[in-house]
C-alpha cells in the first residue's frame, strides 16, 4: 500500500463522509474553539458530563456526550468522528489517557505506539499513517484539542460560549 | 507576426541547470524502506515545484555570491575602518544600489529590512512615531491623528492588513477597505467612496498572492492623490515576476521579498520616494541609525540607514543583489513572456477540469501566475497531499490571506504558483493530478 493510501485508508474515509458526533447539542457543560492556523479550519466541541454511572466508578464523572461541528479536512473530520466513538461514555481520567496515547500515536512518525496503547484507540489506530506527515498531525489533533479543552472547562464548572471571531 | 520573447526549450533547460533543488526527487515516507539510490533516476518522483509565490528557488549564482562573501569579505558593516570592512561595507552598499535599480529607485530610497513584512512593520512603526509627535516638523505630514481612515484592501495579505490594523487600532483611525468582487478583482467602482477626505494612507497589494490578479496602479494611486493620502504598495508578488518601476508607478511606498525573488530568506526592502523618507521619523531605533547619542536623546542618520537599526542582513544583501543580476540578466519581459504562456495554459487546462473552479481572474490578462482552486467535495489538505505523493508541491490552506477566501466564499484553497523556470510538462503533470483527486476521494459524479 502506497503512504497515500494507508492514510487515506477506507475505515478513514468513510468517517470522514459519515462523521459522528457532527452537529451540536444544544446544552453543554463545556464548550471549545479551535482552529487549525495553516489552513484556518475550525471545530467547535461542545461536551456533557454524567455523574458516574455504576457502584464503583469512584465517584469520577463521565463524558456522557460530545457534538461537534466544523470545516475541515477528511482527517480532521475522521479523527474527530473516531474520537467521538471511543470518549464517550469514559471517564474522565480514561479520557485523558486516551488523549495521551492518540497525541503519543500522532508524534511517532510512523513508528506507532506499543501494544496496548493501541488497543486503547481502537479504530483510531488507522490514523497512524497521519505521523508520517508532520503537516497534518495538527489536522489530525484538532478534535483532541477541542475535547481537552472543553472537558477542561466542563470540570470547572465553566459553561460559557468559546469565543468564536466572526466578520468579514 | 510578434515573435515570442519567451525562452525556448534548450534555453529553458538551461536555466533549471542553474538551480540545483529542481533535480531534486522525493522518497515518499512509505517509498523510504524501498528506495535504492542506486536506480537509475535514483527512484521516488522528480519534484514539481510550483509554489514559488511563497518561496522561490535559488540558482547557484545567489549560494555562490553569499559563500564567496562569507569566505572572503565577511565584517562588519559601517562600523569598522579596516580593510575587510570597507570590503563588505562597498559589498553591501552596491548590493543595495542594484536592488534598488532593479525597481528603478535611488539607492538612498531602498531601506532594507527583514522581507516584506518587516518593510510594512518599520513603515506603520515610523507612522506611528510621527503619530504621536515624532519627527519633529517635517514629520508631522504623517501624523495620523483619531477619526483620520487608513484604507487597506480584501485582497491584502495578512502582513500588508494586520500592521495598519494594529496602527488603526493604536492612532485611533478609522480602517476601511476595497473590497474584491466575484472575479477577485478590486471593486475599484467603490473608490471614491472608499478614500474619503480623511485618508491618510491607501495601502493595496501590487497582485494577489492567491488570485493573480494585478491591481490598477495607476487608479487607486489617483484616486488617493485626490484626498493627500499616502500610498503604499505591496509589491512582494509582482516584482518576482515582471518589470517593476517604482517611481513610474507613482506610489510613495513599496515593499518586498528577496526571497521571492530567487534571493535568500531573511531580507527584504522597504522603497520610499526620496523626499518622504527624508522627512520620516525612524520606526526601529538603536544602533548604526544614530550620529550623537547622549544619556538623554539622539540624532538620527539620514535615510537609508537612519531606518536600519542593529545588524544588518548582509550576507543576504549580496546573495538578494545576485539574484537581482540573475533576473535582469534573462530579462524581466522574457521572464514575464514565458510565465504567461504557462499562466494560459494553465487557466486553459483547469476550465477543461470538472469540479474545480479557479478563485479569482479566469483569463491571464492583468493576472500573475498564482492560481488558486477549490476543488468541489475535496478539502485543499486533502488535495495536497496527493499531489504531494506524485511529487508535486503546491500550496494549500489560506495564503496568509484570510479576508480574500472568506470573499470568495471559501476556508483553504490549493494554489499553483509559477517562477521563471517551470515548464509547460510540469503544468501538463500538475492538471492531470489535480484532475485525479476527485476520483480518488470518491468526491466525483
Ligand atoms: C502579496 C504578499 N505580500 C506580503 C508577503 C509577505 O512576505 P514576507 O513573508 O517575505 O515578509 C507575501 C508572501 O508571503 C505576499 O505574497
Amino acid at each position: 500500500m502506497s503512504s497515500l493510501d494507508l492514510m487515506y485508508q477506507e475505515l478513514i474515509m468513510d468517517h470522514a463522509r459519515h462523521p459522528h458526533g457532527r452537529g451540536l447539542a444544544e446544552d453543554f457543560d463545556g464548550e471549545s474553539f479551535q482552529v487549525n492556523p495553516t489552513c484556518g479550519d475550525r471545530v467547535q466541541l461542545r461536551v456533557h458530563l454524567a455523574p458516574p454511572a455504576g457502584p464503583g466508578a469512584a465517584g469520577e464523572p463521565v463524558v456522557a456526550r460530545i457534538s461537534w461541528d466544523g470545516q475541515g479536512c477528511s482527517i480532521s473530520a475522521a479523527s474527530a468522528s473516531m474520537m467521538k466513538d471511543l470518549a464517550e461514555g469514559k471517564t474522565l481520567s480514561h479520557v485523558a489517557q486516551l488523549g495521551d496515547a492518540f497525541g503519543e500515536l500522532m508524534r511517532s512518525r510512523g513508528k506507532g505506539i506499543d501494544g496496548a496503547q493501541a488497543d486503547l484507540l481502537e479504530d483510531a489506530i488507522s490514523l497512524e499513517g497521519v505521523s508520517r506527515y508532520p503537516m497534518r498531525v495538527k489536522c489530525a489533533l484538532l478534535g483532541w484539542m477541542a475535547l481537552k479543552d472543553a472537558v477542561a472547562k466542563a470540570v470547572v464548572g465553566d459553561d460559557s460560549p468559546a469565543h468564536i471571531p466572526e466578520g468579514i | 507576426m510578434t515573435v515570442s520573447l519567451a525562452p525556448t526549450d534548450q534555453e529553458l533547460a538551461a536555466i533549471r541547470a542553474d538551480f540545483p533543488i529542481l533535480g531534486r526527487r522525493l522518497i515518499t515516507p512509505a517509498e523510504e524502506a524501498f528506495y535504492q539510490p542506486s536506480a537509475p533516476e535514483g527512484g521516488g518522483a522528480k519534484l514539481v515545484y510550483l509554489d514559488s509565490g511563497a518561496t522561490a528557488q535559488r540558482p547557484r549564482v545567489v549560494l555562490d555570491a553569499m559563500r564567496d562573501f562569507s569566505e572572503n569579505h565577511n565584517a562588519a558593516v559601517h562600523r569598522g575602518a579596516h580593510a575587510l570592512a570597507s570590503e563588505a561595507t562597498e559589498a553591501f552598499e552596491g548590493a543595495r544600489e542594484s536592488i534598488a535599480a532593479f525597481v528603478g529607485a535611488e539607492a538612498g530610497e531602498l531601506v532594507f529590512t527583514s522581507g516584506a513584512t518587516g518593510a510594512i512593520n518599520l513603515l506603520t512603526a515610523a507612522l506611528g512615531a510621527a503619530s504621536t509627535g515624532r519627527g519633529q516638523g517635517l514629520g508631522r505630514r504623517f501624523a495620523i491623528l483619531p477619526g483620520d481612515r487608513i484604507v487597506v484592501t480584501q485582497a491584502e495579505h495578512h502582513s500588508n492588513l494586520v500592521p495598519w490594523q494594529e496602527l488603526a487600532a493604536r492612532t485611533g483611525a478609522e480602517l476601511a477597505w476595497l473590497r474584491v468582487g466575484a472575479d477577485g478583482r478590486l471593486r475599484l467602482d467603490d473608490l471614491e467612496g472608499v478614500i474619503n477626505p480623511r485618508t491618510r494612507v491607501m495601502a493595496f497589494t501590487h497582485a494577489s498572492n492567491v488570485t493573480g490578479a494585478i491591481s490598477d496602479v495607476a487608479a487607486i494611486t489617483a484616486a488617493a492623490r485626490r484626498v493627500g493620502a499616502f500610498t503604499v504598495l505591496d509589491a512582494a508578488q509582482t516584482v518576482p515576476h515582471q518589470p517593476v518601476d517604482l517611481p513610474a508607478l507613482g506610489v510613495d511606498f513599496a515593499a518586498f521579498s528577496a526571497h521571492k525573488m530567487l534571493g535568500p530568506n531573511g531580507i527584504g526592502g522597504l522603497y520610499g520616494r526620496a523626499e518622504l523618507l527624508e522627512a520620516l521619523p525612524p520606526g526601529f531605533t538603536g544602533g548604526s541609525m544614530v550620529e550623537i547619542v547622549t544619556m538623554r536623546d539622539a540624532t538620527f542618520l539620514p535615510p537609508p540607514h537612519r531606518f536600519e537599526a542593529g545588524t544588518q542582513a548582509v550576507t543576504q544583501a549580496i546573495g538578494w543583489a545576485a539574484a537581482v543580476g540573475y533576473l535582469s540578466h534573462l530579462g524581466m519581459e522574457r521572464i514575464a513572456a514565458h510565465e504567461h504562456e504557462l499562466t494560459v495554459r494553465l487557466l486553459d487546462a483547469l476550465a477543461t477540469l470538472e469540479g474545480v473552479r479557479v478563485l479569482g481572474p479566469a483569463e491571464a490578462q492583468d493576472r500573475l501566475g498564482a492560481v488558486a482552486v477549490d476543488v468541489a467535495g475535496v478539502h485543499a489538505h486533502d488535495v495536497g497531499q496527493y499531489l504531494d505523493a506524485q511529487g508535486i508541491a503546491i500550496r494549500v490552506g489560506h495564503h496568509c490571506a484570510q479576508p480574500i477566501h472568506r470573499a470568495l466564499g471559501v476556508q483553504a484553497s490549493t494554489r499553483a504558483s509559477l517562477a521563471l523556470y517551470n515548464t509547460a510538462d510540469e503544468i501538463d503533470r500538475f492538471v492531470a493530478a489535480l484532475g485525479e483527486v476527485r476520483g480518488y476521494f470518491g468526491a466525483a459524479g
